[in-house]
């Protein structure tokens, strides 16, 4: 199975690229619209800004091919930033749209006291009871994740776990095919290689 | 609702080999930092620092090689510092796998280097790097490697670092480095009340109630250590355990 990584110019590709090939997947890189028509998984990374990484959609052409590839029902995970783009849009660039595959946006965290921003560390991840997830299969209730991000999307909807700091956002989304963390399971260490399992698991 | 105690596991390199001094004097060869440093991801530390602490200008390849090797045997975040001058010497780190950049001497010298750092990568990327020798009741700030006081208080060097764009503090005891007489919780404490970004504290671990006095009396968010662990003196996951059982939030793998 071939993994295709979606690379827009700002994500650090590597660290996610060398999880996936640790679990046994091939991967390419992906920095213009064709290899999204025959893709067979695709993994959205992202960290930095939402309007660079709505900007930088557009400007290689990327938009309608990452939702055509969704809506075909390419298996897809959405990693923090790649996560956060699958809403409507974020309070971190109001003008700037997103992909619009999962309703509602994403808005920033807020510091409270013994909460500092951005939200950086380990933190636990809370199931959503009564919703299954196949992403977080083998997964223990409150395991720690790595989060790196001050902005975050709803924890209703499609969340399949959620996570609190301040307020409670999305941990993990999951519709379908279609699946996203907050987290960063490349960075997360043997909670987040079977998470990454698990999407393969799943893509394949 | 709060971050988990972060362990972290301190690799000093002369660029592709660990190295550890006592008050920065002596080194001594304890490895090569790769396969080190795929031991603690799997001992359960949260995070893992590499330093290159002679940070010669004509070996910087050799380091960004060594950060490249490392950053492929971790499923754990790592930071990268040492002669780190300018945001190319940054990228070139981050492109080899590093998540973060400690810088020193360089932001003493250029205070503005932190934002340019902050603005390209992101703050979450841009670790302040203070080494503070304790001087009449307050800290100073010692550049190059500890060796030169710099002029500059330590707590208000911290809080300008947060406020120029630092995301985190790597707040280094000169007193206690590789002493193992217990971390500086009166540092520590002084700079986590001054600063609004994570505070990692750094130099004298010895024991697992050293961890737990940096983070109940110096509310630290992170605590750091190299010869204690390397020399296998304490396992990262007795200390976990430790804090674990008097209900502090720790990771155990």
């Amino acid at each position: 199975m071939k993994v295709t990584l979606v690379d827009y110019g700002a994500g650090n590709l590597a660290s996610v690229e060398q999880a996936l090939r640790r679990l046994g997947a091939a991967t390419e890189r992906c920095a213009t619209p064709e290899p999204l028509a025959a893709a067979e998984a695709v993994v959205l990374p992202g960290v930095g800004h939402f309007a660079a990484l709505s900007a930088a959609l557009d400007a290689r052409g990327l938009r309608a091919p990452l939702a055509g590839a969704i809506r075909r029902g390419v298996p897809f995970l959405g990693i923090c930033l790649g996560l956060q783009a699958l809403w409507e849009g974020s309070d971190e660039a109001p003008a700037a749209p997103g992909l619009a595959v999962l309703p509602g946006r994403v808005a920033g965290l807020r510091a409270f006291p013994g909460g500092k921003l951005p939200h950086m560390g380990w933190n636990t991840v809370r199931r959503v009871a009564g919703r299954e997830s196949r992403l977080l299969r083998g997964v223990p209730d409150g395991a720690f994740a790595y989060f790196a991000h001050s902005y975050a999307g709803p924890a209703g909807g499609d969340a399949v776990a959620v996570c609190d700091y301040g307020s409670t956002f999305a941990a993990a989304v999951e519709r379908g095919n279609l699946a996203g963390v907050q987290f960063h399971p490349e960075k997360s260490g043997a909670v987040g290689a079977t998470i990454l399992g698990n999407f393969l698991g799943f893509a394949g | 609702m709060s971050l988990a105690r972060r362990i972290i596991a301190c690799l000093d390199t002369d660029g592709a080999r660990v190295v550890k001094g006592v008050k920065f004097e002596g080194l001594r060869d304890a490895g090569d930092p790769a396969a080190l440093a795929a031991r603690y991801d799997r001992e359960g530390a949260d995070e893992v620092v590499v330093l290159d602490v002679a940070a010669a200008r004509d070996h910087r390849p050799t380091f960004v090689e060594t950060i490249r090797r490392t950053a492929g045997e971790l499923s754990i975040p790592l930071t990268a510092g040492g002669g780190i001058r300018a945001l190319a010497d940054a990228r070139a780190v981050v492109d080899a796998g590093a998540d973060k950049v400690t810088v020193n001497t360089a932001a003493v010298r250029d205070p503005a280097l932190l934002t340019e750092l902050s603005d390209a990568l992101g703050s979450q990327a841009v670790v302040l790097a203070i080494d503070a020798l304790a001087r009449a009741g307050r800290w100073e700030v010692c550049v190059r490697g500890g060796r030169q006081p710099a002029g500059l208080d330590a707590v208000d060097w911290a809080a300008e670092g947060a406020e120029r764009g630092a995301g985190e503090i790597l707040l280094t005891s000169i007193d206690r480095d590789g002493t193992q007489s217990g971390f500086a919780c009166d540092l520590v404490a002084a700079v986590t009340g001054a600063v609004g970004v994570p505070v990692v504290a750094s130099g004298g671990a010895r024991a697992p109630e050293d961890f737990l006095r940096v983070f109940e009396d110096g509310r630290a968010d992170a605590a750091l250590a190299a010869s204690t662990f390397h020399d296998g003196l304490l396992a990262i996951a007795d200390v976990k355990a430790f804090l674990a059982a008097r209900g502090l939030p720790v990771r155990q793998a």
